[in-house]
């Protein structure tokens, strides 16, 4: 094998050392780097593997899919490429998890790895056009993205791949992948019953890539530094680096990026530490899995880990609960939102999820033991809709049930359990005063 | 075969439920819970009832998985 070309060209920036990757690049002032500022930083996307030899990188890196559903990103290529239209690209950056907060981070600091990323893509699967769907609240993100796109014009770095900004609902839902290309295509924000899936009918009819903006970050240094680099943190199942987004009793919270493997307890360390006891972390946002304090230290940063517990990392959103909230208020709280936020279509899911949050509510203020019923309804709800919503909301709902299984008792008896009512689980403000 | 409902369509009329209750049983919101089996070869022609009689046409006779392979095999070998 030939040397590696970067090492041998100077001028040319080395690849980032350490666990911080993605993160390295970021200006003090959190402004978006400019396109000189970028290649720079990064080197430009046209020193790297490109189209086939891209795919190959891609496959080697193990990479997976950042968004949530961990898909191995290869393999939605392919699958992409196996359709007989011109494919198109969506990046996918509606971030609407409430706890997350690291794709916007990204499109608001370091746009043009971003943008690299997906036009590296769009080249490899032969597609001319790429939608970048941002969410309507997040205005400095748009703003960023708009002034990459016409950075990249100006200086016609992007061959005949044309750029594009959607800006999306806000709704939970809008970032399912098929409530996306649904929305792209003049429809409402609302998923739609698969088969087909995008890859297979998309925006227009056409195969289309949705791949999430981090997913597509990581894929733009790939096809710079290879794969080889990418594996050099990580383990051999589970490699490379992942953002995350802490936040509750942390002293640091924000955007965090760590090598997949690293022990939580070595996180937590890095984020300067708990700033009071925990009682439970939420690890993987609002469809995510509640898992006790202690336990949770003892794993490390991997889905091998944490399906010990029937968790996962989903979204990398970890919220620290402090032991002086009330995790059922939390719970409680949350669940009427999270049922709120259903589409609306499918009646196990409207239906189910309605009682779910109405049993909880009762549980909470101590009004009925609807812990059995609760069970059945979670039982009765999960797989039932034609997109993940419930199964979701049912898994944030059930593992909260058993690991504050003291607290709840509580409430039972008093209505209460002596935590200060609290608010550490953020709900997006229009729909917060209901 | 299998049967599978889309939810989005369903409505929720329940005719699926009362012409197949081997497989079909609904939730209190009256929304069908369907058997996740193979339909039995003896209880098809109602499968195929329920399908064709479900107002919103929601429900579908599919292929299961393990049928689209042989049949994909089958096609493969040219047969």
């Amino acid at each position: 094998m030939n040397a590696r070309p970067l090492a041998a060209a100077p001028s040319r920036p080395l690849p980032p050392t350490g666990e911080g990757r993605l993160l390295s690049g970021i200006r003090d002032d959190g402004r978006a780097l400019s396109l000189n500022e970028h290649v720079a930083t990064y080197g430009s996307a046209r020193d790297g593997a490109r189209a086939e030899a891209f795919v190959a990188e891609l496959e080697s890196s193990g990479l997976t899919g950042r968004g949530g559903a961990a898909f191995p990103i290869a393999a939605k290529f392919q699958a992409v490429a196996a359709g007989r239209r011109r494919p198109v690209v969506v990046v996918n950056g509606a971030e609407s998890e409430p706890a997350s907060g690291k794709d916007r981070a990204l499109l608001r600091t370091l746009p043009h790895l971003v943008l690299d990323g997906a036009v590296l893509a769009a080249e490899a699967l032969g597609a001319k056009q790429v939608i970048v769907a941002v969410s309507r609240g997040a205005a400095v993100e748009q703003a960023a993205l708009a002034a990459a796109v016409a950075e990249r014009a100006r200086a016609r770095v992007d061959g005949n791949v044309s750029l594009r900004v959607a800006s999306v609902p806000r709704a939970f839902v809008a970032g399912e992948e098929t409530a996306l290309v649904h929305f792209l295509d003049g429809g409402p924000a609302k998923p739609t019953f698969t088969p087909p899936r995008p890859f297979e009918r998309g925006v227009g009819g056409a195969p289309t890539l949705v791949q999430n903006v981090e997913t597509l970050a990581h894929a733009a240094l790939i096809s710079r530094f290879g794969a080889d680099w990418f594996r050099e943190v990580g383990t051999e199942s589970e490699p490379g680096s992942a953002l995350l987004t802490l936040s509750g009793a942390v002293r640091r919270p924000g955007i965090h990026e760590a090598a997949l493997g690293t022990r939580f307890e070595t996180l937590v360390d890095e984020a300067s530490g708990l700033t009071q006891p925990v009682s439970g972390f939420l690890v993987g946002g609002y469809f995510g899995t509640w898992v006790p304090a202690d336990a949770l230290l003892r794993l490390r940063l991997l889905d091998a880990d944490l399906g010990l517990h029937g968790a996962s990392l989903g979204t990398r959103a970890i919220v620290a609960l402090p032991a002086d909230a009330c995790a059922v208020g939390e719970i409680a709280r949350v669940t009427y939102y999270l049922a709120g936020e259903s589409a609306g279509q499918c009646g196990p899911c409207v239906h189910g999820l309605a009682a779910i949050a109405e049993g909880m509510e009762r549980v909470a203020s101590g009004r009925a033991d609807d812990r059995d019923r609760l069970a059945r309804w979670v039982d009765v709800v999960r797989g039932r809709g034609a997109c993940k919503h419930p199964d979701g909301v049912t898994r944030f709902v059930a593992s909260g049930l058993d690991v504050f299984a003291d607290e709840v008792g509580l409430h039972l008896r008093h209505g209460r359990c002596g935590a200060r009512p609290s608010a550490v689980l953020p709900i997006p403000r229009e729909v917060r005063n209901e | 075969m299998k049967l599978r409902v889309n939810p989005i369509a369903c409505e929720g009329h329940g005719i699926c439920a009362e012409l197949l209750p081997e497989l079909i049983t609904l939730d209190e919101w009256g929304y069908p819970i369907i058997d996740d089996v193979d339909v039995p070869r003896t209880l098809e022609p109602h499968a195929r009832r329920a399908v064709a009689d479900c107002p919103t046409l929601a429900l579908a006779l599919e292929r299961s998985r393990a049928e689209s392979g042989r049949a994909a095999s089958r096609a493969a070998r040219g047969r």
